[in-house]
């Protein structure tokens, strides 16, 4: 059992492979099913494999290179840690192609969707089952690629290729940072193993290598101050917002930091910038998210706002709690995204909160889906999966001081007041816009799915950690929150930080207005240099030859003198 | 190997006389000729040595050598040669013999370079290959041609001269203290120079080399080279010429200085970075797709000047595999940028937009394309700069730094390319054909190949590895 690993991330490259080189001549179910149909089996081969797990092991396949020592391979190692990854990446990823067989009916590039889609969930894989560091350097290259790919897919409204270019260059940014880590490690414990690098890592600055990691997660997990990417990477479709935020891509930070936790345990200094980070970017999310109007805008800054608890509670040192947080997290945004997405697909693609309402009556499906994922998002108490989670945080904040729980208590309250005031506004209140109910079993299957995962996906035994959760002043607060959220229901405006503008200003213009200058390649001087130099020595010596018998007299006289003047000089 | 060059130099002759019976002649001819030379490259005993008496009375000696670095750049080489032929095969419709007598002649040229292992040799096919590469551009190729061909003539020529000067010096300082006349490379090496001559010495070598590199800032001709060359001639530019730079700081500079190298590695490394960072600026300011992904190799190029002059094995291999890599990749998409050209007789990128709407074949190559120019992983050029980096930082960590932010840079023109020809909104009336099944036959192996280097590039690693020249 444990031999098929490798199928797991394989599986889908492969169904990109066939849906990139052959697909042309497929059928559109054809290719649905070769699209869903590879990430399905990856999750069948990875329940196998999880089934069958006793102990960590690894499975390399061949040594990528070797120079000197430095000799990382293409291979795989599976820990609890991984597993749980995998199971929810293949399984939410399936449910949500599933999903956009629907979704993306009738769209021109439903194979190139699909395809882009498949490579995704592999880079994914690969990123999390990678037994070294520069393996899973490719996966997260490879997510930052595709992303780039799936947020500018609609790539005819130049917009969208912003959004795109935004992403990818802003991750690029955290990316390099995290090369850099790779190099400092390479030159100071000579191997990109990572239990190897874990193991040797107490012998070098640790804090040095783990600052560089943090700018890689930072910028993948969308966290302050590489957070700009992130809500304009609406621009997708919506099931690619799915996967970006619940199974893919921003949590790839979160899996890096839990997976070096032991790097980061020897910086403490690294451990609490990544609690801050994290904390600042919960509350950050959370207003951001107050003050949107679009339905999905909402719930990127909700994203962003989950992965900083997330990041608070790794930078606590509860990397099991995060995971845990990031399992079911993945289930009720999932979930979210594709009830809004059904929303949006049954009003003509209007995502505006403040043109919908009372739509629970004409979409009673989309209304109890949202409703569950808002209840899990918001931590109720019991009946759903984000209440255990977002418990065993506050519990282990708790442990580190009442100032962490304040945070990420209002953090909670956040959460509750952003979410239920886009249930109240959508759902409730008078209707204002036509409705066109689209009722399809493969739209209707896998949100009913997630919504059963959302609300028991608590009580699911992970191997990373055992969770005992209580009813505290936590579950007290989401509750108020969604009684405020009643009385939230008009538009809000914040002033928040420009960061948008800020970088605009700092980097963009510069960056544009250096191009401006050297973009006509002022080292052409150098060559120019010469050039001009004989072209002029020639115009002079030309402008000499007059033809005037005057002027050749005045010259050999003036010459006779200046000869004479200097031998009697001498 | 002296099979190789003459099949290369003779097919050249016959194919240029084969014009009269037809069009199609030279380019079998060509094809032949190459396939020659390709097949006697495979033979395992060819990796011998061949030194034949020339000119003895001043030491010059007809002495061919091969080791792992030569033997996988003749490869790039003669694989190039496939893919310009084939490429050539619509664009170039005027003087079909001529241009296959210059393209095998350029080859030759490139080849003898990498094999010769006598300077004055060396020196001799360093000049045949510049000749009828001007010739390339001059003839066939568009816009202000003469100006291009001739600044890149002079540009060479004069940095070249540069070189002759110190290799008649440094045979000079070994007939000194030996008392006998030689250009043979394994006798120079070792030759006692004081530090000021070497210093001098060094310098002619590294303006020649850095010409051809191109380095900042005497990089200038290239841009204009290949905007004005035909595709033939921008795929055997950028894929082959500018490596005979990196193979000359690689084969003559660092071994035959050591110490001076040393000295002025520093320098040159911080030279390799400018033209990182300066490449990627530049190249995002260009509208004209060409241009564009000229400036790009000066960019790439600064990553292999970089990895030569970290004088670290890891960043060595490295800068080989850029070579390589780079020697691939940038080909490809002045075959894309050529094919746009043929069909919509424009290479300004502000004309296009959207073209994924009417080719998306073309599209997902180009993409491929500039993915693999970005440095993304799982292809070969990823492995070449990581290895550079990760090698250069280990002797000045804080270049190797600077240089990481060249990799930013490198995302920024390379989806800014994407976003002006095949994204964004498609304009009415643009319409064009896709690529053909001989363009993708070429583009395919072409991908095959980088997706291999960047996936199982130990083979090519260990052939870079082992570089010194001789039996």
């Amino acid at each position: 059992m444990q031999d098929l690993l490798w199928l797991v991330p394989g599986l889908p490259l492969l169904g990109f492979l066939v849906l990139s080189l052959a697909g042309g001549r497929l059928s559109r179910p054809a290719m649905a099913a070769v699209g869903t149909g590879s990430v399905g089996a990856s999750a069948m081969v990875a329940t196998l494999v999880a089934l069958g797990f006793h102990e960590p092991f690894r499975q390399v396949l061949w040594e990528w290179m070797r120079v000197g020592e430095f000799a990382p391979t293409i291979g795989f190692r599976l820990d609890a840690l991984s597993l749980v990854m995998i199971l929810v990446i293949t399984w939410v990823g399936f449910l949500i192609h599933a999903y956009s067989c629907a979704f993306m009916a009738g769209d021109a590039g439903y194979r190139r969707f699909f395809a882009i889609m498949n490579l995704f969930v592999a880079a994914m894989l690969t990123l999390v089952l990678a037994d070294n560091l520069l393996f899973l350097y490719l996966g997260w290259e490879g997510v930052g690629l595709c992303s780039y790919l799936l947020i500018g897919f609609w790539y005819q409204d130049p917009a969208n290729g912003r959004a795109a270019r935004k992403a990818f260059i802003v991750t690029r940014v955290g990316d390099t940072a995290f090369a850099i880590g790779l190099f400092f490690l390479i030159a100071q414990v000579g191997t990109l193993d990572i239990e190897e690098a874990m193991t040797r890592a107490g012998s070098i600055s640790a804090a040095t290598a783990a600052a560089l990691l943090l700018g890689g997660a930072v910028g993948k997990s969308a966290q302050i101050p590489l957070q700009v990417w992130l809500p304009d990477a609406m621009a997708g479709p919506t099931p690619v917002s799915a996967l970006i935020h619940a199974a893919t891509m921003v949590t790839a930070g979160v899996y890096l930091i839990a997976r070096t936790q032991a790097l980061f345990a020897l910086a403490p200094v690294v451990q609490t910038m990544v609690a801050v980070i994290g904390a600042a970017t919960l509350l950050l999310g959370g207003i951001g998210a107050l003050a949107q109007r679009d339905i999905k805008r909402v719930l990127a800054y909700s994203t962003m706002s989950q992965i900083g608890l997330m990041f608070l509670a790794l930078g606590l040192g509860a990397w099991p709690a995060a995971i845990f947080h990031f399992m079911t997290h993945a289930f009720f945004k999932a979930l979210l995204f594709l009830a809004a997405g059904s929303v949006t697909l049954s009003l003509h693609h209007e995502h505006d909160i403040f043109r919908m309402g009372g739509l629970w009556k004409s979409l009673p499906i989309s209304f109890a889906t949202f409703l569950i994922g808002a209840a899990s998002l918001s931590g109720m108490p019991f009946v759903t999966a984000g209440f255990f989670s977002k418990e065993s945080i506050l519990g282990s904040a708790w442990e580190r001081g009442v100032g962490w729980w304040s945070v990420a208590l209002v953090g909670v309250l956040l959460t509750s007041l952003y979410i239920f005031r886009v249930v109240f506004i959508v759902f409730f209140g008078e209707a204002k816009t036509s409705v066109a109910p689209r009722r399809d079993v493969l739209l209707t299957l896998p949100m009913v799915a997630l919504a059963i995962l959302a609300l028991v996906g608590g009580w699911i035994p992970i191997p990373v950690g055992v969770f005992e959760p209580h009813v505290g002043v936590a579950s007290v607060v989401s509750m108020a929150g969604i009684v405020i959220a009643w009385s939230l229901r008009a538009p809000l405006a914040f002033p928040g930080v420009d960061f948008d503008g800020l970088y605009e200003r700092a980097f963009v213009r510069p960056f544009l207005r250096l191009a401006n200058a050297v973009g006509r390649d002022p080292a052409d001087a150098v060559s120019f240099g010469p050039a001009w130099a004989a072209a002029t020595a020639h115009r002079l010596a030309s402008a000499t030859q007059t033809g005037s018998l005057r002027w050749y007299a005045a010259g050999i006289v003036f010459g006779g003198v200046v000869l004479l003047a200097v031998v009697l000089w001498w | 190997m002296v099979v190789i060059l003459g099949a290369l130099l003779l097919g050249g002759l016959l194919a240029w006389v084969a014009e009269r019976w037809g069009e199609v002649w030279p380019r079998g001819v060509a094809l032949m000729a190459l396939a020659i030379a390709a097949a006697s490259s495979l033979v395992p005993s060819w990796r011998g040595e061949v030194a034949w008496p020339w000119i003895p009375r001043l030491g010059v000696g007809f002495h061919l050598a091969v080791d792992g670095l030569s033997l996988l750049l003749v490869w790039l080489a003669l694989f190039l040669g496939f893919v310009s032929v084939v490429v050539s095969w619509r664009e170039i419709k005027e003087r079909v013999g001529l241009f296959h007598f210059n393209l095998l002649w350029v080859l030759a040229g490139v080849i003898g370079v990498f094999l010769a292992a006598d300077l004055m040799l060396f020196y001799l096919f360093w000049e045949l290959m510049l000749i009828p590469m001007a010739f390339l551009i001059l003839v066939w190729g568009y816009g202000d041609r003469v100006r291009s061909a001739l600044k890149f003539f002079i540009f060479t020529q004069a940095s070249g001269l540069a070189m002759l000067v110190s290799i008649v010096a440094l045979a000079v300082f070994h007939a000194r203290t030996t008392g006998r006349l030689s250009f043979d490379l394994m006798e120079l090496q070792g030759t006692p120079l004081s530090q000021g001559a070497a210093r001098w010495v060094m310098f002619g070598f590294v303006a020649a080399f850095a010409v051809k590199l191109p380095a900042v800032p005497v990089h200038t001709w290239l841009p204009d080279a290949h905007t004005d060359a035909p595709t033939a001639g921008s795929v055997v530019l950028a894929g082959l010429l500018l490596k005979t730079g990196a193979y000359g700081l690689l084969r003559f500079v660092v071994p035959l200085f050591p110490q001076a190298a040393a000295e002025a590695a520093p320098i040159l490394m911080g030279v390799g970075v400018a033209g990182i960072l300066y490449g990627a600026v530049v190249a995002f300011a260009q509208t004209d797709f060409k241009r564009l992904v000229a400036y790009t190799s000066v960019a790439h190029m600064g990553f292999v000047l970089l990895g030569i002059f970290a004088l670290n094995p890891m960043a060595r291999q490295g800068a080989v595999l850029q070579m390589i890599a780079h020697g691939i990749s940038t080909p490809a998409l002045f075959i894309i940028a050529g094919a746009l050209q043929a069909r919509l007789h424009t290479r300004d990128l502000r004309e296009m937009g959207g073209l994924w709407a009417v080719a998306p074949r073309m599209g997902a190559v180009a993409l491929f394309f500039i993915v693999a120019t970005l440095g993304l992983p799982g292809l070969g050029n990823f492995v070449a700069e990581f290895l550079t980096l990760a090698g250069t930082f280990q002797m000045r960590a804080w270049m190797a730094a600077v240089a990481a932010a060249g990799v930013v840079g490198a995302a920024i023109y390379a989806l800014s390319l994407m976003q002006r020809s095949f994204h964004g909104p498609h304009r009415e009336g643009l319409v064009m054909s896709d690529l053909s099944v001989r363009e993708v036959v070429v583009l395919g192996v072409m991908m095959a190949v980088l997706v291999g280097l960047g996936l199982v590039p130990q083979p090519v690693l260990d052939l870079a590895g082992g570089a010194h020249v001789g039996p």
